[in-house]
């Protein structure tokens, strides 16, 4: 019952924040009490990321999550803007819509919910897109605090930016047109041609087997669902969140059984401001604490996506 | 040239004369006698017979005189003939098709451009700019169907063609795809326009600009043939008019009598017929160059400058359809805008397509060049701040706002609106150099026509009045 109750808290605490401008926060404001209801998983990662190339990272590994205002917080507070980057083209994910000039989705909430938290007032953040391939090169240029749009954290990123802990669990999925007969992933692309974004997980997941008969590398994932549409290609791979973007915006395709190259999604911000992913990872506990992170599923993904929200969340395995 | 040496012939068998005694026994004996052996000997050796007699040697140079001002006359007419149907083709068929090859190329960048304006406006596109589409594209397909009929199948233009004609048709499906999928709010209409326009900007744009390539070349193939000089002409004037001064000469030693009028004659027709010619050929010449330097030249950089300018509007719209997922048209924009105007390094001034057009353009089009060059400058001003709101505020609206507004009042204050000025006055231009280039190059051919009859008669005259002058002195000896 006890329990109950601070989870009621929390939720109230969390809604608090999401609402736009209803609650300005103190810069210290909501530090204990979430740092007290984080989970013990998250209490528990609590070693320094590691950041060396190679097979040995771990990727659920970040800064533990604090609520104080390091110099990094600090400066961009004084600049009164938090610039985060998003996806404008990821339906349900990060996208925009053409009737009402909103840029929506999951990512989109979650990027608005840490944004308020940390700056306290919906107005001073700033969402911005952020072209895929150049992620990174904003972040690293300073030209956004933070990056909030599907990105995998992999060791060789680990290497250039820092990520928070992980929000989301992602793998690579194949989609087919309905009239593929494929049923697996190695019959969808065995001999077939394949479509992949360059630079992602699932170019190099084709890259490593031999038997596709032609990748095809394209801009955005989205043009590969052109080209099923057209026929120029028999199967797509992106990761499951994009899979199910591009199954929810096409009938006639379907994504097949099984699953690549598990991985996990984060927020990825400059590799020295400790104190900025501390405050993003304290967020993001709430957030997920609080009941957001699942409605926020509910309300972008749950449709599309092949299993509940709690498969989605990431655990340290 | 058959008469005279029948003349000739017959001549044979006239009574003997003075000083060709000796030689009319000879020709005689072999004329009569074994018609073998006067064939044996040939014509040639009866012709050298000739020489050796004075009326002989007046038939020949009579012939020499009606050959050489006949093939003069026939000759030249041939050749300026020939530049006349070159100057007419320039005008009533290479030219336009060279100008339409260019409209073609322009429709199409003008359509995809328009479909990424109208796609950024999604459900609030003004009809307008749907039927500005939708008119780019028919235009397009009635230029591509009029050049096809007007060019021959083994021309290398066929084959762009026939190109365009197929992937015309499966351009416009792509954009209404792009525009379905984007009403139902799905990101896929975006990347449906950005392969649109790939499919354009790979495939039907450059098969339309090798194809104005080929009718450029076709146009200056043209030019250059009715603005060839007619060596043979003049050579074989002077030919004539050395040989009419050399007999007569040879007259006035031999008789005293310096005037002979149909000589006279033949030579003031065979000199008329030459300066005629002369005039003709270089009033050909120096019309079609003017026609060129004024005309087709700027006309050429001038299309090329709003090829440039429809690219670099489209790469704005692009960017904006792209949503920040790709930064190929940012950089497609930097590209062409610096095709189209760079500032250039200090000591030499600005340079690119719209810079070289304000060069080259007559002064009747210099206006609306100038005009579309400080329109060019505003668009720019008004692009750095759209990006900047994207880029620097994150402001995304704002950008597109800037760049494209369905509120009416903010229209005069977009990018849009700048390029539409800059297009418009581009076209303003392209019409007026036109119309130069079809004022300069239009009478030519009739002139050379012209030219042809009266050097074709002047030479008949000639030979007729050389004839008729030689015989006169021949007469003398019957």
């Amino acid at each position: 019952m006890g329990r109950a109750t601070v989870r009621a808290t929390r939720t109230a605490v969390a809604l608090a924040l999401l609402a736009s401008g209803a609650v300005v926060l103190g810069a210290g404001g909501p530090q204990g009490a979430p740092t007290a209801g984080a989970t013990p998983e998250l209490r528990q990662a609590s070693a320094p990321q590691q950041a060396q190339a190679g097979n040995d990272c771990d990727v659920y590994q970040s800064v533990p999550p604090s609520g104080e205002d390091g110099a990094a917080v600090k400066a961009i507070k004084a600049r009164r803007n938090l610039v985060i980057g998003v996806d404008q083209n990821s339906f349900r994910w990060g996208a925009r819509n053409p009737n009402t000039g909103q840029i929506e989705g999951f990512d989109i909430d979650l990027a608005r919910a840490i944004g308020t938290a940390i700056m306290g007032d919906p107005e001073k953040v700033t969402l911005k897109a952020v072209p895929t391939s150049e992620r990174i090169k904003f972040v690293q240029e300073g030209r956004v605090d933070l990056i909030v749009r599907t990105m995998t954290i992999t060791c060789d990123r680990l290497q250039q930016v820092a990520f928070s802990k992980p929000y989301f669990n992602s793998s690579q999925r194949v989609l087919v047109p309905k009239s593929s007969t494929a049923r697996t992933i190695d019959e969808a692309v065995d001999g077939k041609t394949v479509c992949a974004a360059s630079s992602s997980s699932a170019e190099d997941e084709l890259k490593a087997r031999p038997k596709v008969g032609k990748l095809v590398s394209v801009e955005n994932h989205l043009d590969c669902l052109v080209l099923m549409q057209l026929g120029r290609i028999d199967a797509t791979m992106t990761d499951d969140g994009l899979a199910a973007s591009q199954a929810a915006q096409d009938q006639t395709v379907r994504v097949v059984d099984g699953e690549v190259r598990p991985a996990v999604m984060g927020i990825a911000m400059l590799k020295n401001s400790t104190d900025l992913t501390a405050r993003v990872n304290q967020v993001l506990a709430e957030y997920h604490n609080s009941g957001a992170w699942r409605a926020g599923y509910d309300k972008w993904l749950k449709p599309y996506m092949l299993n509940d929200a709690e498969h989605y969340w990431p655990t340290q395995r | 040239m058959a008469t005279p040496v029948r003349t000739k012939e017959s001549g044979a068998h006239a009574p003997g004369r003075p000083d060709g005694s000796s030689a009319v026994p000879a020709r005689r004996a072999g004329g009569r006698a074994p018609g073998i052996a006067a064939a044996a000997a040939g014509p040639f050796a009866r012709l050298t017979q000739a020489t050796r007699t004075a009326p002989g040697r007046l038939r020949l140079a009579g012939a020499l005189l009606a050959v050489l001002t006949l093939a003069f006359g026939a000759l030249t007419a041939a050749q300026l003939n020939s530049r006349a149907q070159a100057a007419n083709r320039v005008v009533s068929y290479s030219q336009p098709l060279s100008q339409a090859a260019a409209d073609i190329h322009l429709s199409l960048a003008d359509a995809d451009t328009t479909a990424a304006t109208g796609f950024l406006l999604a459900g609030a596109e003004p009809r307008a700019v749907r039927a500005r589409y939708e008119e780019d594209l028919r235009r397009a397909s009635q230029l591509i169907s009029e050049a096809a009929a007007r060019t021959t199948t083994s021309s290398p233009a066929q084959e762009w063609l026939s190109a365009l004609n197929q992937q015309v048709p499966v351009y416009a499906g792509l954009v209404e795809s792009a525009r379905a999928e984007n009403r139902q709010g799905f990101p896929l209409g975006g990347a449906y326009l950005r392969y649109a326009s790939e499919q354009m900007r790979t495939v039907l744009l450059p098969a339309a600009a090798k194809l104005t390539a080929a009718e450029n070349d076709a146009l200056a193939a043209d030019l250059a043939d009715a603005r060839a000089t007619p060596w043979a002409g003049y050579l074989l004037g002077l030919v004539a008019l050395t040989a009419l001064v050399w007999v007569q000469l040879a007259l006035f030693r031999r008789t005293n009598r310096v005037f002979n009028i149909g000589m006279l004659t033949a030579t003031a027709a065979v000199l008329s017929a030459a300066l005629w010619l002369t005039v003709a050929a270089t009033g050909a010449d120096s019309t079609l160059r003017r026609a060129e330097r004024e005309g087709a030249a700027p006309l050429r950089v001038l299309n090329a400058a709003r090829v440039d300018v429809l690219t670099a509007r489209l790469a704005e719209n692009l960017h904006l359809v792209a949503r920040g997922s790709s930064t190929k048209y940012a950089e497609l924009w930097s590209k062409t805008t610096g095709h189209l105007f760079d500032g250039g390094t200090p000591g030499r001034g600005p340079v690119g397509t719209l810079v070289e057009a304000q060069r080259l353009a007559p002064p009747d089009a210099g206006g609306p060049v100038d005009q579309a060059l400080r329109g060019y400058q505003q668009w720019r001003e008004r692009h750095d701040v759209a990006v900047k709101l994207e880029n620097v505020d994150g402001d995304y609206q704002g950008a597109l706002d800037t760049t494209v507004t369905v509120k009416e009042a903010d229209v005069p204050k977009t990018a849009d609106a700048s390029f539409n000025a800059v297009d418009q006055q581009l076209q303003r231009a392209a019409v007026l150099e036109e119309g130069g280039f079809r004022d300069a190059a239009l009478g030519v051919d009739k002139d050379l026509r012209t030219a042809a009859v009266a050097v074709a008669l002047l030479g008949l005259l000639a030979a007729a009045s050389a004839v008729r002058g030689l015989g006169r002195r021949l007469a003398e000896y019957r």
